[in-house]
């Protein structure tokens, strides 16, 4: 297969292509006639899949190089250029995009009802924004993504989201401002004394990573203006309110991406530029136990408000407060098995709590409520989604079997030795995910068939399969054999351990524990 | 090519865009004196005046691409890129201001041809203002524009509101001009000279760093200038006087007639008082960063829509101050890359202010906006690039710019206006997003609202024309970053007699 891709210059175009297709398609909505732009966007995003696809074997598992690499000038006044690569953090999240984008598109197909173009238009805007964080090598670049995709994002909750859709559309763009335009200050404070001590004024990310000592006097700050904008995006508690009003209240598909995909543009960015930017800061022990707590605390505390929603869409918003929560315990742990973990649990909650979005969005479409009081009994009545709300649960809540366990446990596992209460107290995390999800689904699916609303419900259509299946598929996938996935994010988990680390990066070590469970 | 200023030809050749301006001008008055109060007189004048700009223009980027300089010293008027590039925006904001005013001087009644006149004669101070070389220059370009500035301000006579902004303007530009004139006294008292490089010689030559004259006279041209730009604490007569004044005079007001304020404060700051920074720098660092916060606050509370655009007109005087308060040529080339992006979009969006509103636009709410994307989607994409490019959003100009004015205030070590300036500039997002927000997510009040919005003529141009070139820039700034460093290029050499003269003063 590697030969093949090779054989037509894969690689070289590849990145490109993944930016260029969806710009092309959303060209094509715009200018295109109405009724056809669910149609066109799915075809786009489908190629993107394909073509993405090809990344899966293309990428070389035993280097932690930079893949990929493209660089053209941009703007050689200010040092800018495009500079794109790919290694084995960006390379799932990347597939998490395009995988998840052509789902998010058959999830709107009935539930957007008016201004298709546009709504179309903005999520394959959307989608090349996000692929564009995610293989920026310059930091110009990855700030303009990383701000271009707000806009999209905004729209779409603000034009398409649910009643109180204005305030949450403000907040989220407000709250991502502010943290993005401090990392702006520190990017060009950067820059410029990089540039000021070695005569080359360049955003490229290699050129920066390699004389970042000339900042070492303001480290603090910098890490605090980049953490900032990460944390709020992730989010961190305290930083998380902009999250359940931005799901709850935008379209499903909002939902899904906004938790699927924007949510590990902060945890990418933590792997990418805070922590091997700034590794005299990542190490002290203070700011480590800061950002632990807080992990923690996340987990806890988006686990027991979870817990008490009434509305099932809220539950699974507080529920990314949770998962979220691992995740920044298993970056800030620091080795290699609590990395890796980290970024499975990346693809895991894209994939599970994306499917728990589609999920209430089509309890919504069918109730028009999302209280979970108004559901009860509905098993009965639609069997295949009530197997697949309890299969998706299961995985959201780290069953064995399921991806959930995985990233989990290797969180728990890596962590421990570094931060035994604070891994010890998060465990209980997971005791509380068990809790409200199979008591929600207790109250929705099992209780009694009380309510005549619910009598009339019609079960999955052949679209709503479709969309869910992929997901599922996944599920059990990476729950049995994840081998495949862990094997592509190693050498990079590792590289970037031992960098943060200060030692010199061994890529062709050998494994290290948690690499071969499965 | 070299102008030799000693013979009344070279003279006359280094002011060659101003004459040719002001004779435009002139013939423009006959014009308007021959044909008078109808609709289509004032559109010819219009069109002879655009004529005019557009080869005042010619001749300015003639004098730049072939590079003409002084061939000594340059006593009254700069021959330097920085005096083109300056001119090229007060040009170019003038033909935007003229275009935008065809259809709207028709249907608001203002049917006065000597409204363009007084825009050409306003240009020519501003052109004075932007490349004088003695303060003295630079204040009869001041007064020059001012005195045109108040007429056109008031020239609308049946509105109240057009009397009082002209009245008001009038009287706070007059104090400020007042400053202006105290502070130019106590510098020559000091230095004995009104050349800005003299000043500069003289401040280094006899040690007059910390004298209290020369503070006292910076500071008054300071409180002038902040006048004249619209800083905090100077800035009451502004919003008043922007939202009294009929539109395309209250765009031309918060571009052209604010970059030449700038212009000409970057010109005595830095030539007159280059070297010694620590004089006027922490009290720019201040204005400054008090225009950005308390403008942008102010701005928060409007409800009205040509209100909100005043006050943000405020805070973005607040950004350009940072641009000076950096001291530096990338200072200037920054400036003249945001001015050029701040000039497009503000008369972008006083342009679209000026289609959906009528009988002066003080009626129109943020509010009356709402649904305009599904009336008029280009107009409400056009306004959208606007609105993120005021707020500054990557891949809009105005993110370029302020880009540009960052990298130059961090490059100049002053970190903590850095952070204000990006403080300010979220507190900015606060009303901008509303206007977007009401475009497009808000349903239409009533079926006939935007139904009467002119969509046709020169006004559709300037818009088109600015949300392009703002697109453009944003993703492609390299030539407008080529042209604003090419425009700071050579501004601190522009006199030969401070380098070699300051070196032994300064023994």
């Amino acid at each position: 297969m590697s030969e093949l891709l090779l054989s037509i210059g894969y690689e070289r175009w590849v990145i490109d292509a993944l930016i260029a297709i969806p710009l092309f398609t959303a060209a094509v909505v715009t200018l295109g006639p109405d009724r056809l732009a669910r149609e066109i966007t799915l075809a786009g995003t489908l190629l993107e899949f394909v073509v993405s696809i090809g990344l899966w074997w293309a990428y070389d598992p035993s280097t932690a190089a930079m893949q990929f690499q493209m660089a053209r000038e941009w703007i050689p006044q200010w040092g800018i250029a495009y500079r794109v690569g790919i290694d084995g953090i960006s390379l799932f999240m990347i597939l998490l995009t395009t995988f998840t984008m052509p789902l998010a598109v058959l999830g709107s197909w009935n539930y957007i009802k008016d201004k298709w173009r546009p709504y179309y238009a903005l999520l394959l805007i959307l989608t090349a924004a996000l692929i564009g964080v995610f293989v920026a090598l310059d930091l110009f670049l990855f700030y303009v993504f990383w701000e271009v995709m707000l806009i999209p994002m905004y729209f779409i909750i603000g034009v398409w989201g649910g009643p109180n859709k204005l305030y949450a559309a403000i907040k989220f763009f407000i709250y991502t401002f502010v943290g993005s335009l401090l990392m702006l200050v520190a990017i060009l404070t950067i820059y410029s004394k990089i540039g000021a001590a070695t005569g080359i004024y360049s955003f490229s990310y290699g050129h920066i990573l390699a004389n970042i000592g000339h900042v070492s006097h303001l480290a603090g700050w910098l890490f605090f203006a980049f953490a900032l904008a990460f944390a709020i995006k992730v989010p961190v508690f305290p930083f998380h309110t902009w999250l359940p009003d931005a799901h709850v209240q935008a379209p499903t598909a909002g939902s899904v991406i906004l938790a699927g995909i924007l949510l590990k543009m902060g945890a990418y960015g933590f792997l990418r530029f805070a922590l091997p930017l700034f590794p005299s800061i990542v190490l002290d022990p203070t700011v480590v136990s800061i950002v632990v707590t807080l992990g923690v605390i996340g987990i806890i505390y988006g686990a027991l408000v979870a817990m008490v929603q009434p509305d099932f869409k809220k539950l699974v918003a507080y529920s990314s407060v949770s998962h979220l929560g691992f995740v920044m315990l298993g970056i800030w742990s620091l080795t290699v098995a609590s990395v890796e973990g980290a970024i499975l649990i990346m693809i895991n909650h894209g994939i599970s709590t994306g499917a728990l979005f589609f999920l209430a969005g089509m309890l919504y479409e069918r109730r028009h409520t999302r209280e979970i009081a108004d559901f009860g009994g509905i098993a009965r009545v639609v069997p295949g989604l009530a197997v697949i709300l309890t299969l998706v649960s299961l995985s959201s809540i780290g069953l064995p079997g399921t991806n959930g366990f995985i990233g989990e446990f290797l969180v728990l596992l890596g962590s421990f030795d570094q931060h035994p209460v604070a891994t010890i107290i998060a465990t209980s995390g997971v005791i509380f995910a068990a809790a409200y999800l199979l008591w929600a689904l207790q109250r929705m699916l099992f209780n009694k068939l009380d309510n005549p609303a619910n009598e009339k419900m019609s079960d999955l259509s052949l679209r709503e399969y479709l969309v869910l299946g992929p997901l599922v598929a996944c599920i059990i996938w990476i729950g049995v054999y994840p081998a495949p996935i862990l094997r592509r994010i190693e050498s990079s988990a590792e590289a970037l351990v031992l960098q943060v680390r200060g030692e010199i990066p061994d890529i062709a070590g050998p494994d290290l524990p948690g690499v071969e469970i499965e | 090519m070299q102008i030799d200023l000693a013979t009344p030809g070279g003279l006359a050749l280094s002011l060659l865009p101003e004459i040719f301006l002001v004779l435009w001008g002139c013939l423009v008055l006959l014009v308007a004196a021959w044909k008078h109060s109808e609709e289509n007189a004032t559109d010819l004048v219009g069109r002879i005046s655009l004529v005019g700009l557009l080869g005042t223009l010619a001749v300015v980027w003639w004098m730049w691409v072939g590079d003409w300089t002084a061939g000594e010293f340059a006593a009254m008027m700069a021959l330097d890129n920085f005096r083109y590039a300056t001119s090229s925006v007060f040009i170019i904001a003038s033909i935007l201001a003229v275009a935008m005013s065809f259809g709207y001087l028709g249907r608001e009644r203002i049917l006065i041809p000597e409204y363009y006149a007084l825009m050409l004669f306003g240009t020519a101070g501003m052109m004075f203002m932007g490349g004088g070389a003695d303060l003295i220059v630079i204040f009869i370009g001041l007064e020059l524009m001012s005195v045109c500035i108040y007429v056109l301000a008031g020239i609308n006579r049946r509105s109240v509101f057009s009397a009082e902004a002209a009245l008001k303007y009038f009287l706070l530009g007059a104090f400020a001009s007042a400053f202006f004139l105290y502070g130019i006294a106590l510098i020559y008292g000091a230095t004995g000279t009104t050349n800005l490089a003299l000043i500069d010689f003289q401040i280094a030559a006899s040690g007059l760093n910390d004298s209290v004259m020369i503070m006292l006279g910076v500071a008054f041209l300071l409180v002038g200038f902040g006048f004249k730009v619209g800083a905090v604490p100077f800035h009451m007569w502004a919003p008043d006087v922007y939202d009294g004044s009929p539109t395309p005079v209250t765009a031309y007001m918060a571009t052209a007639v604010k970059a030449a304020g700038f212009a000409a404060l970057f010109r005595i700051l830095l030539h007159g008082f280059g070297n010694s920074l620590e004089i006027w720098q922490t009290g720019v660092w201040w204005l400054a960063a008090i225009t950005m916060v308390l403008g942008n606050l102010f701005a928060l509370a409007q409800r009205n829509l040509k209100r909100m655009l005043a006050y943000s007109s405020i805070g973005h005087a607040g950004y350009l101050l940072v641009a000076v308060a950096s001291g530096g040529a990338m200072g200037a080339s920054a400036f003249i890359f945001y001015i050029v992006a701040y000039t497009l979009m503000t008369v972008g969006s006083f342009t679209v202010l000026s289609v959906i509103g009528r009988n002066g636009e003080r009626d129109v709410k943020i509010d009356d906006l709402s649904g305009l994307a599904s009336k008029h989607p280009w107009m409400a994409f056009a306004m959208l690039v606007f609105m993120l490019s005021l707020l500054g959003f990557p891949g809009t100009a105005g993110f370029m710019g302020k880009w540009y004015i960052l990298a130059a205030v961090l490059k100049a070590d002053q970190l903590s206006l850095a952070v204000v300036l990006v403080v300010a500039s979220v507190i900015s997002a606060g009303f901008y997003l509303p206007v977007v927000m009401a475009m497009y997510m808000k349903p239409t009040t009533d079926a006939d609202s935007h139904r009467n919005a002119i969509t046709s003529g020169a006004a559709k141009w300037v818009v088109i024309g600015t949300a392009l070139a703002l697109l453009v820039f944003g993703v492609w700034p390299n030539r407008l970053a080529d042209v604003s460093a090419n425009g700071a290029d050579n501004f601190r050499q522009v006199s030969p007699i401070t380098t070699p003269l300051s070196t032994p003063g300064a023994e």
